[in-house]
């Protein structure tokens, strides 16, 4: 049985951690809060812009413009947008597990794979193995636009270099706070927009009395790359608020296990205290006994 | 005077949302104006400085690369940032419009595309950023 003193200095060890786990739990819910926001205030632009690109991309064939070109896939990227931080349990495993799963499969079809990585998690896991061309790390914590812009023209002109016939994307996605769940994309070549279900008619019939200015095609090729820019930045903000919300779950796993451990534990000084006072007990009654004997 | 309801999007959120007399944008063709009840229109956006009219008071933003589309009497600005003249940092435009003079000089040496085009659209920003201010203390 351990000493009394080492039970006592363990309890108060477990304690010690279980207010970190609760703190960061804190910290992550409001930065959840923050990130949510920011998805909000998003959300308008995003929408708009999807509109507009189903709008024009209808008359489009898909070769008209280099970032819809679509080539034989002999190359594939895939970009992977993890968080910069840990300890937010299986989210950045699962996503770079997707991530290493897509290799496999892109590379038993005969294609070579590349990465470019968004967030330290995802760098440390691939930088070993080589085939790791460009990475982008501390910048999920305070990412603007422009962050997403640099990543798109990295990317951009790899795939115009022709260093890549394809490129997807891998991140996780923000379902609930209890559910995140990696996604995979198709970023380039940019697919033209096929109008979606029911509201398809009244776009088509509005586009046509529009007086575009340059012409569409033109449109379309400044559209595009803002449009990859919307994608991946919409990506960073799922990832920011998927990242926060595990960490939420993981901290508040954390603390209800120290609170088992703190039970157990004092269960444990409560029984080795009982002991030392019996045996105490003991000894005492014991000499009085020799004593009067 | 007729009205037209105006709106600027940002990834950030929507930074102006009211009624104008007048649009003023830097179109890809060059500038033009919208004013209430304009026939439906779709443009793209360069970086420059877009400004609107509202009971004689005139505001100046400067905006970056996007589109504008017009429909219904609303004009909808979609563009990656959005700021009001009295909220940009001259000093900082300046000393970025320095830096990117710079960096063009050494990537034309260097021929390097990307970091030409680069230099070019920074350049762009600080000069638009500097214009919106001259014209918003005017």
């Amino acid at each position: 049985m351990p000493g009394l003193k080492d039970v006592k200095e363990k309890i108060k060890g477990v304690k010690k951690t279980a207010q970190i786990t609760k703190a960061m739990n804190m910290v992550a819910s409001a930065k959840l809060r923050g990130a949510q926001e920011k998805m909000e205030r998003f959300r308008p632009y995003a929408v708009k812009f999807a509109e507009a690109m189903r709008d024009l991309s209808g008359g489009m064939e898909s070769n008209d413009l280099p970032l819809m070109e679509v080539r034989e896939v002999k190359k594939v990227e895939i970009v992977v947008v993890t968080s910069d931080r840990g300890l937010c349990g299986s989210f950045n495993a699962n996503i770079i597990k997707t991530a290493e799963r897509l290799r496999k499969q892109y590379e038993a079809e005969g294609k070579t794979v590349s990465f470019v990585t968004v967030g330290k998690k995802g760098t440390q896991a691939f930088k070993k193995s080589g085939k790791l061309r460009t990475q982008f790390n501390d910048i999920m914590g305070t990412f603007q636009m422009f962050n997403a812009r640099e990543i798109s023209q990295n990317i951009t002109a790899a795939f115009l270099d022709g260093e890549s016939d394809q490129v997807d994307i891998v991140y996780g996605r923000f379902y609930s706070v209890a559910v995140q769940r990696p996604e995979r994309e198709e970023l380039l070549p940019i697919k033209p927009m096929t109008a979606e279900g029911e509201n398809a008619p009244v776009h088509s019939a509005m586009s046509g009395s529009y007086t575009y200015e340059p012409d569409p095609g033109e449109i379309m090729e400044v559209l595009l790359p803002l449009f990859l820019n919307v994608q991946i930045y919409h990506a960073m903000l799922e990832v920011g608020a998927s990242e926060h919300a595990a960490r939420m779950t993981a901290m508040d796993n954390a603390t209800n296990a120290c609170k088992d451990m703190i039970t157990q534990l004092t269960r444990l000084y409560n029984k080795a205290r009982q002991a030392a006072v019996t045996s105490e007990l003991m000894d005492i009654v014991g000499g009085a006994e020799a004593l009067r004997g | 005077m007729a009205q037209i309801h105006l709106e600027v999007v940002t990834p950030n959120g929507a930074v102006v949302s009211e009624e104008v007399d007048i649009v003023t944008a830097p179109g890809v063709g060059g500038e033009f104006g919208v004013l209430a009840n304009h026939a439906p229109f779709l443009s793209t956006i360069k970086t420059g400085t877009l400004s609107f009219r509202k009971d004689r008071v005139a505001k100046f933003l400067m905006v970056t690369g996007g589109f504008t589309e017009v429909s219904n009497n609303k004009v909808t600005f979609l563009v990656e940032s959005a700021e009001y003249g009295q909220d940009i940092d001259v000093e900082r435009a300046l000393r970025a419009k320095e830096r990117a003079e710079k960096r063009l000089a050494q990537a034309q040496q260097a021929t390097e595309k990307i970091s030409r085009a680069r230099a070019e659209a920074s350049l762009q920003r600080a000069l638009a950023r500097i214009h919106t201010v001259e014209l918003s203390r005017r």
